[in-house]
């Protein structure tokens, strides 16, 4: 197992166009890390560069403490996971797990011993002697998992494993593909384009736009503080909702109404005259079924309803607001670049599911003006950002992952 | 439900009537076609025979289908060694899986099959050679296979020797040009999937006791460099012996099965020359072409040779008895109708499709040669072709009789 650090990766394809410009990234000793963003984002690139699948333009690829720009992809002992696996009919389960290690010629006690460890990770080991072809699908995925476990990499990549499962074993496999990370404690780059794999899946997620990071952080520092409009609009489904606003004293005069400041927040944007203001679905609520003491904590506004969808657990309402041309033009293109398919100029807002509000109707919400960001229209930058908040936020993540990974090395001591 | 085929579609029409709303593991047997030699597959495969044509059928995911139907188009516009897609059916109900259609490449074999029973000619080696030939010329035109294993690779015997083709594109990747790294990597899956599968062909008790699966596995990386180097490499020679070193190069790459596109010599300020070649990706096809051209015959480029010369010593023969010239077209009509396809006609029944018809005559004239040899003086061809049918064909086993041939036994 190891570390990767990548130091100022530059990939150039012949035409000069970066595919990946100016990537610094530290993926520590058994990391998660997600690597994430719309098409083109450069994050398929960066994996490839990391097995060896592309040359690196300029900057290091660093596995292990040990330079690795110019070995061939064999040699950097990394394993690609579920790379279209076959299973082989007149071999047992345990020979279908071993047969790398046969292939490198290991002998047998240690192939026995890898097997066997691997197979308890997995849960396999009732099923090593039969024969492939009665596993069921999950099975047979654990399979080609335990062939990349026997091989002892450095890492395991993975790069959109799961595009092509259906719904329900792209659910089975993204929790065992967790599972097995987590019990293992292994080094781990994942790519992905699906943001929800990207927040359930990782203890650092990477964020990449045309080629450059945009921010690195865990789910909750993303999701809670994000550094500019780009990542707030990826991530998040429903997404974020970026509304016009001007500021007037410590009020953001929004379509929906006023939107009060604390002092710390107004500073930060103070002296720009058309803002954007980023809000939640979650940070609003049916104004009728706010409690007393939570209600001056927010601003309370009516608006007309357009559509309401109610899901039994949850209840969303979508709200129409008339913003600028210019504010428009700047979030159709977010959208277009996000391959997001929401009209920006409507607020998807969440409403408890009991909630009688109605659509076609005008109704009274509840916005908590504690969680707002707000944005510069032009450079996307977030001017009200936390960074120590965040900080905080992908530190609680750290200590988690560090904690289970030594339970899970403690863990597999024990059983040894 | 939607059908997508590439023209002409004529072909496929008569699949349209299938039960695609089926899984395809629902389908009634009787609409199926056995193949017994096929290779193992991560999905669900089925074959059908439609007038006379027989068509592999392979249920995944849409997207996978779609970019493997787009790909083989290209290969096969291309000329590269591929099987032939005829088209994708998707939109199926119930959020199946789309169905890819292949056109069941007639005469051949998996190399599973064939390495589970290596017969004098076809040597371990022989197939590995085949099989990096067919890696090389796939990275020469910028295809990363991602999966290249015995089971995706397709066999075929052209004049004696051995020509392979790609039989599963679902993981290829197209690039201008691949990046020495991923041409290693690929090298390096193909090395592992080929030892697996012959690891499994021996636990399954198929593998001849003197295969090794791990040395054959190790010695593709070697044999795919070399070959890599002799197709691409650059050198440097002098001027003096220019025009024997670039005779020489090119030689060997015709050897190796290679056509070169173009040479591009460059003088050096040392006063030397570098020589590079671009090796053409295609299979070299001018025999072919030339022998449909004179006979309508459609065969592989090795045979094409071989029928080709013994269309020239039938016209000389024709115009030593007639005393007069024959036209390279009369030549062609006749050696058809006199020589090739009584040859064709004569194979008995049960013998027939277990080798292409064009395979068979050229097995059937090195039997004649060797019966000739023998005897020291020339057998004829009645003679030979009773021998070549009695003692040499029912050699070549029954179960890779071509599938299209089963079909319209039935």
């Amino acid at each position: 197992m190891a570390s990767i650090e990548m130091r100022n990766i530059v990939k150039q394809y012949g035409d000069g166009f970066p595919a990946v410009n100016d990537v610094t990234l530290d993926i520590a000793d058994g990391e998660f890390m997600i690597l994430v963003g719309p098409s083109g984002c450069g994050k398929s690139t960066l994996l490839r560069m990391i097995v060896g699948l592309e040359d690196i333009t300029s900057g290091d690829m660093v596995i292990a403490g040990k330079r690795v720009n110019d070995l061939a992809p064999r040699d950097r002992n990394l394993s690609m996971v579920f790379q279209n696996y076959a299973l082989y009919p007149h071999m047992t389960v345990f020979e279908n797990i071993a047969f790398p290690l046969r292939l490198a010629k290991t002998p047998d006690e240690e192939v026995k011993r890898r097997v066997a460890e691997a197979a308890d990770v997995l849960e396999l080991r009732e099923h090593l002697e039969r024969k492939p072809a009665n596993l069921s699908g999950g099975q047979r995925q654990r399979v080609a998992m335990g062939r990349a476990i026997v091989r002892h990499a450095e890492a395991f990549l993975f790069d959109e494993p799961l595009s092509n499962l259906d719904a329900k074993l792209r659910g089975q496999m993204r929790t065992e593909i967790s599972r097995l990370q987590r019990r293992l404690g292994i080094t781990t780059v994942y790519v992905t384009h699906d943001q929800t794999e990207a927040m359930t899946l990782g203890d650092r997620v990477c964020v990449l736009r045309k080629g450059t990071i945009q921010q690195v952080a865990s789910p909750r520092e993303l999701y809670e503080q994000p550094v500019n409009l780009f990542v707030a609009g990826f991530i998040g489904s429903p997404p974020m909702n970026f509304l016009p606003a001007t500021l007037e004293g410590d009020r953001l005069q929004t379509p929906f109404g006023a939107v009060e400041l604390d002092e710390r927040r107004a500073a930060a944007v103070r002296g720009r005259d058309l803002l954007l203001v980023g809000i939640r679905p979650e940070y609003f609520e049916d104004a009728s079924l706010v409690d007393e003491a939570k209600r001056p904590l927010g601003s309370v506004f009516r608006a007309q309803v357009d559509v309401t969808e109610w899901l039994g657990d949850s209840q969303y309402a979508y709200i129409p607001y008339e913003a600028p041309e210019a504010i428009t033009n700047q979030l159709r293109e977010l959208s277009r670049e996000l391959d997001s398919e929401e009209l920006r100029t409507q607020a998807i807002v969440s409403i408890d599911a009991t909630s009688r509000i109605r659509e076609g109707r005008e109704a009274e919400f509840w916005l908590d003006s504690r969680k707002v960001h707000v944005f510069d229209p032009q450079s996307g930058e977030n001017l009200t950002r936390d960074a120590e908040a965040g900080a905080r936020l992908t530190q609680m993540a750290t200590e988690d992952r560090v904690e289970q990974v030594q339970e899970a090395q403690g863990h597999r001591a024990g059983a040894a | 439900m939607r059908y997508i085929f590439r023209p002409p579609g004529t072909d496929g029409a008569g699949l349209l009537s299938l039960p695609w709303h089926l899984p395809l593991e629902e389908w009634d047997r009787s609409l199926l076609l056995d193949v017994p030699q096929r290779g193992i597959s991560r999905h669900v495969v089925r074959f059908v025979a439609e007038q006379g044509q027989v068509f592999a059928l392979k249920e995944i995911a849409e997207p996978l289908a779609r970019h493997e139907y787009a790909l083989l188009g290209e290969f096969e516009e291309e000329g590269l060694p591929a099987v032939a897609a005829l088209g994708i059916c998707v939109d199926r109900p119930g959020g199946q899986d789309a169905v890819l259609v292949t056109r069941y490449l007639e005469y051949s074999m998996s190399y599973r099959y064939l390495f589970s029973r290596p017969h004098g000619d076809h040597s371990a080696d022989r197939l590995l050679d085949t099989m990096v030939v067919l890696l090389v010329r796939l990275h020469l035109a910028g295809v990363f296979w991602g999966d290249c294993s015995l089971s995706n690779t397709l066999f075929r015997l052209d004049a004696g020797t051995l020509a392979a083709y790609l039989v599963d594109a679902e993981t290829v990747e197209r690039h201008p040009r691949l990046s020495p790294g991923q041409r290693r990597y690929d090298v390096d899956l193909a090395r592992e999937r080929v030892g697996a599968e012959l690891l499994d062909l021996q636990f399954g008790e198929l593998l001849p006791p003197d295969c090794d699966p791990v040395e054959i596995a190790d010695s593709l990386a070697p044999r795919y460099e070399a070959l890599w180097d002799e197709v691409t490499r650059e050198e440097v020679i002098s001027q003096d012996e220019q025009r024997f070193r670039v005779a020489d190069r090119l030689r060997r790459l015709n050897d190796l099965g290679f056509d070169v596109g173009e040479v591009d010599l460059v003088t050096t300020p040392e006063g030397g020359v570098r020589l590079r070649v671009e090796t053409r990706v295609a299979e070299p096809g001018q025999n072919r072409r030339e022998l449909f051209r004179l006979t309508g015959l459609e065969v592989q480029e090795n045979q094409a040779r071989r029928l080709l010369n013994d269309i020239r010593a039938y016209r000389a023969y024709l115009e030593q008895t007639t005393g007069g010239t024959v036209s390279e077209a009369v030549a062609g009509h006749r050696w058809v109708a006199e020589v090739y396809q009584p040859i064709v006609d004569a194979i008995p029944p049960d013998l027939a499709g277990r080798l292409a018809p064009a395979e068979v005559f050229h097995e059937m004239l090195e039997h004649r040669w060797f019966l000739s040899e023998r005897a020291g003086r020339d057998v004829g061809m009645e003679e030979a072709a009773q021998s070549y049918f009695a003692t040499v064909l029912p050699r070549t086993p029954e179960e890779v009789t071509t599938p299209s041939v089963i079909a319209t036994r039935h």
